[in-house]
């Protein structure tokens, strides 16, 4: 069975710390929501889980997992989607070309959903289509959302992932994400938003927030009034 | 396979499209090269002498112009986040990404070349000769293009660097392709030694190239 555990992780940038050390574990079919205020380390929480930054310390290990060339799988990002801030698509390509290029690039297995039905998933009409670029901000998140669908992965890292949808919108991904669950699949998000995953662990670092850096190695935590003060002294 | 295919056709589908700006190089290289002879004069003798310079110059700034987007448009949208996670290791990434731009901004210099040598008043096997030098040499321009472009992608305003940097390690591509066309006209002179060399060049910069690309996408990803 597919399992993550993090371990002892920390994460930042550089030598500065952002969050932890933190310790949780994710199975198939559980979800995990990462929640804290703004800058308490949660896109570089996920950032680093799906190998994009390097951790500070702890580690990252899964079992249960195949890479697409049938061996155990060594790293998260080799079975994970990851959806930031920003949507991967190009603005002046079709939505189905957008999805097409990222089902040759993200597939380890046949088995994803056409275009078409990644899209209706989610709400969208089949806008395959029309250029990237037009559609308006709500239909672009959800546009960008299907290439889940259309390249399908074990894990979701999702960093914000309902920005920009409206209500109903938000409903439909919840259920999306259900159905991910149910099949076995892992859902890690940060969110500011209820994402309608009601069974889901939930991970808090507002401990970590508030203008609160570490750095690794070093004593005591320094906060900004603190630092603040120090400065008018220099 | 698959993916890097995949690549390659959006790349160079993106570049030949309207937003991509690979026909501005020629169209810049078309512009550097039909004003020198009116810089110049009517000295057609002088014009066909330093008519392989001309061709070589322009087309390393044409080539300039279009480097410093090689990546920047893949980390504004997002893309290059997925491009480093995935399982297609980053040189290779960065090597198709530099084919397609090489196909869609180096081979139009390289196919316009001859037409342009016209213009310079070039004997046909100096036109042969420029247009083969640059077959070769252009792609290695392209590459180290790529370090550049993936060292200053992080940066607000990195078009100056990517030129400050790509410049110095393109003036032996250049000296060794104008001297390989020289060659090819003025009997005395070698054609082929400077043209080997220029060939090494470019093999060098496209193996390391994109290794050293791939390594600064891959650090500049946080």
């Amino acid at each position: 069975m597919l399992t993550i555990s993090v371990e002892g992780l920390s994460v930042g940038r550089g030598r500065t710390i952002a969050a932890g050390p933190l310790d949780f574990r994710s199975s198939a079919g559980e979800a995990l929501v990462v929640t804290g205020p703004n800058g308490a380390g949660k896109s570089t929480l996920l950032r680093t889980l799906a190998g994009l930054l390097p951790p500070v310390a702890g580690e990252v290990v899964i079992e249960g997992a195949l890479a697409a060339d049938g061996e155990a799988a060594r790293t998260l990002a080799e079975i994970s989607h990851y959806v930031g801030h920003r949507n991967a698509m190009k603005p002046g390509v079709t939505v189905g070309r957008n999805l097409d290029f990222w089902r040759a690039s993200l597939s380890l297995a046949g088995g994803g959903l056409s275009n078409r039905d990644a899209l209706d998933a989610l709400g969208l009409p089949d806008l395959t289509g029309l250029p990237f670029g037009y559609l308006s901000a709500g239909q672009q998140r959800r546009a960008s959302l299907a290439r889940l669908l259309v390249a399908p992965r074990d894990v979701w890292i999702l960093d914000e992932p309902t920005a920009a949808l409206d209500a109903d919108a938000q409903v439909r991904f919840g259920e999306v994400m259900g159905r991910h669950l149910s099949a076995g699949g892992i859902v890690l998000a940060a969110t500011h938003q209820p994402l309608g995953l009601d069974e889901a662990k939930r991970l808090d670092l507002a401990a970590g927030a508030a203008g609160t850096r570490r750095t690794a190695g070093a004593g005591p935590t320094i906060d900004e009034r603190e630092l603040a003060e120090a400065e008018g002294w220099i | 396979m698959k993916a890097l295919g995949a690549l390659y056709l959006r790349d160079l589908r993106l570049a030949v499209s309207g937003g991509g700006g690979a026909m501005t190089g020629v169209i810049f290289f078309l512009a550097v090269v039909a004003t020198v002879p009116f810089g110049i004069g009517p000295d057609l003798n002088l014009l066909s002498r330093i008519g392989p310079a001309i061709l070589w110059i322009g087309a390393l700034l044409s080539a300039l112009l279009t480097l410093d987007r090689l990546f920047q448009a893949d980390r504004d949208d997002g893309t290059l986040d997925l491009l480093v996670m995935g399982r297609t290791p980053m040189a290779l990434v960065v090597a198709v990404k530099c084919a397609a731009l090489w196909t869609a901004g180096g081979l139009p210099l390289v196919l316009a070349a001859p037409f342009l040598g016209l213009f310079l008043a070039l004997e046909p096997t100096a036109i042969a000769a420029s247009a083969l030098t640059l077959l070769v040499g252009t792609p290695a321009i392209t590459f180290i293009g790529a370090v550049g472009a993936a060292v200053a992608v992080a940066l607000p305003r990195g078009g100056l660097l990517v030129s400050v940097l790509v410049l110095p390690l393109a003036i032996p591509v250049l000296i060794f392709g104008v001297s390989a066309t020289y060659g090819a006209v003025n009997d005395p002179e070698p054609f082929m030694p400077p043209f080997l060399i220029l060939s090494a060049l470019t093999l060098f910069f496209g193996t390391l190239g994109p290794v050293a690309a791939g390594a600064a996408l891959k650090a500049s990803a946080d």
